[in-house]
């Protein structure tokens, strides 16, 4: 692989940039594999890297049905923040927010990590104690977060109006290095520093079934031909419960629709992210200038990509009273992604019914942020059969009642 | 924007005019009952990729519950049923099978 560098840029510019090679490889599959990823999502990819990273384990395929990315890694709008409320909660995000502050040095690639600052807006009652809570959780866990006032939040962010008609702001918690990446590149250098380790990255790979023997995987089929492997991880988000039953067991999943939507783009006015959970919408500013809205997931399951439009006219009107100077703003595009959603609101990385088969799904509406720590501790699951970041995250909680509630950290869609 | 026919008040629906419910024709176990039958009932659930039977509430409207089989890859709806039913009755599963034959979804088929 070739360094990217200030120098490299240089170099290609007085040859026409003629030596620029690809970022990564797109080989045939091999019939085995020691460790079969299935889903080229970010949480996939980083997982295969921190499989090669700390474990040495490179005879890796990372299997994808469309392109790298193509999921909802390429379809959320990009929010990073830790603060929230239970421990193991605050232990992940946290290791992954922390692990985003190198990650472009890391993957030598660019993935555009600007710590602008989240504020969660506090506009009801419930709010204000629910979020003081969190603030004195998170002090506890190591997590750096603020319960800041109404002035305080107008500083941060003057386009907000604080007297809002229906839901006046009264306070916020704020995460000063929280903030927004590129959604993209995280996968695009995740894969490229696959493919430097040798691991092959399988695009346009439909997974359609999975072979086992004595209760024990042994491979896939695709619509690339049969793939043999020792073990095996499902990364597939809103897919999961598809992957599950080919794998034959049940999962506490259900897919839904999430949508986002980005204006047309206007010059600097907003330079942190706010989240406006009571009102169901959240918005920040691309480098771009588009205006990135995002709002509630839909209640029904549907695999179509699509959501119903009258979540984007609540979430717009919800954010119109908050943001007043938004109101003649032209709306350029709208999309949707699969998002799996658990009955406590927290993402699931365990091990399976089936031998030698891992599962990290569960991360619903709200997983971009966690990638790098989700790979770091699904690739130590996988490779050591223990993982303390991912302990109390096992799929059997559900039925032993130990269950993670993120339901007000994770409320709102992001 | 999806369109269910409420079965009770006849009305064509529009999706704001209902609640989803999720799935439709679980099993409920109480207290007493083995850990992965509670687990079942309370958290595990069907995530068809295909055809799917859920609970939908005509919220604004009649106020009534009702059943409806849908495909979640196409949004097609098969057709809407009374909620006092404990399976989907025959003409549903017929109209389901000149569509997509072959399914099937728990214990029905
Ligand atoms: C609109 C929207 C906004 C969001 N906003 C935020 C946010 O602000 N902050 C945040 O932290 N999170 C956010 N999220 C959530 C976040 O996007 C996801 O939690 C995260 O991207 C999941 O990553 P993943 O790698 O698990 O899944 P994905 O990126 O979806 O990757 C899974 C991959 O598996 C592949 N796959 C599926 N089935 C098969 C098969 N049979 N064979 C082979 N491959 C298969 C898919 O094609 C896909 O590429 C948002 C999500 C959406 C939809
Ligand atoms: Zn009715």
């Amino acid at each position: 692989m070739k360094r990217y560098s200030a120098f490299a840029i240089a170099r290609e510019a007085l040859r026409d940039h003629m030596g620029w090679t690809r970022a990564w490889e797109s080989p045939e599959p091999r019939a085995q594999y020691d460790v079969i990823i299935i889903g080229a999502g970010g949480h996939g990819l980083a997982t295969a890297y921190h499989l090669g990273k700390e474990h040495g384990i490179t005879n890796v395929a990372v299997i994808e049905k469309g392109w790298l990315g193509g999921g909802n890694t390429g379809r959320n709008t990009t929010i990073i923040r830790s603060n929230y409320l239970q421990d193991p909660s605050a232990a992940i995000y946290e290791k992954a927010r922390s692990l985003y502050e190198t990650l472009s040095q890391d993957l030598n690639y660019n993935v555009m990590f600007s710590p602008r600052g989240v504020i969660m807006l506090a506009q009801t009652e419930h709010e204000v104690r629910g979020y003081k809570r969190t603030a004195h959780a998170n002090a506890l866990q190591g997590v750096a977060t603020e319960y800041i006032g109404p002035q305080k939040v107008k500083e941060l962010c003057p386009i907000i109006c604080l007297d809002g008609p229906r839901y006046p702001v009264l306070g916020g918690l704020w995460q000063a290095r929280g903030g927004t990446a590129r959604h993209d590149a995280v996968a695009w250098g995740y894969a490229r520093a696959c493919s430097d380790m040798g691991m092959h990255i399988l695009q346009k790979c439909e997974v359609t079934g999975v072979k086992t023997q004595n209760g024990k995987v042994t491979g896939v089929t695709t619509s690339r031909g049969d793939i043999g492997c020792n073990k095996m991880g499902i990364v597939v988000a809103g897919n999961s419960g598809h992957l599950a039953e080919m794998a034959g067991f049940r999962l506490p999943v259900e897919s839904v629709a999430l949508q986002a939507l980005v204006s047309e783009p206007i010059k600097p006015c907003m330079d942190v992210v706010v989240m406006a959970n009571t009102v169901h919408g959240y918005m920040s500013q691309s480098d771009k200038g588009e205006m990135v809205i995002g709002g509630g997931a839909d209640g029904y399951n549907n695999y179509t990509q699509r959501g119903s439009f009258h979540h984007i006219e609540e979430t717009v009107r919800a954010l119109i009273e908050t943001f007043p100077m938004i109101s003649r703003l032209k709306m350029l595009r709208q999309w949707g992604g699969i998002v799996d959603m658990t009955g406590d609101r927290s993402p699931i990385i365990s091990k399976t019914p089936l031998e030698g088969c891992f599962i990290n799904c569960g991360w619903g509406t709200g997983g971009f942020k966690a990638i790098p720590g989700s790979g770091f501790a699904m690739a130590e699951l996988m490779a050591t059969g223990r993982s303390p970041l991912a302990a109390e995250f096992g799929m059997e909680r559900f039925r032993e009642g130990r269950f993670i509630d993120e339901s007000v950290a994770a409320g709102v869609a992001h | 924007m999806l369109l269910l026919r409420c079965p009770y008040c006849g009305v064509d629906c529009d999706e704001t005019e209902l609640s989803p419910g999720g799935e439709a024709h679980l099993k409920r176990f109480g207290p007493g009952s083995e850990d992965a039958d509670f687990e079942g009932y309370l958290f595990q659930r069907e995530n068809p990729k295909g055809v799917h039977f859920e609970r939908w509430r005509h919220a604004n409207g009649c106020g009534k519950w009702f059943h409806a089989a849908r495909c979640t890859v196409t949004l097609e709806v098969f057709g809407t049923y009374s909620a006092q039913l404990t399976e989907p009755p025959q003409d549903i599963k017929d109209a389901i099978t000149a569509k997509r034959p072959g399914w099937h979804w728990r214990e029905f088929a």
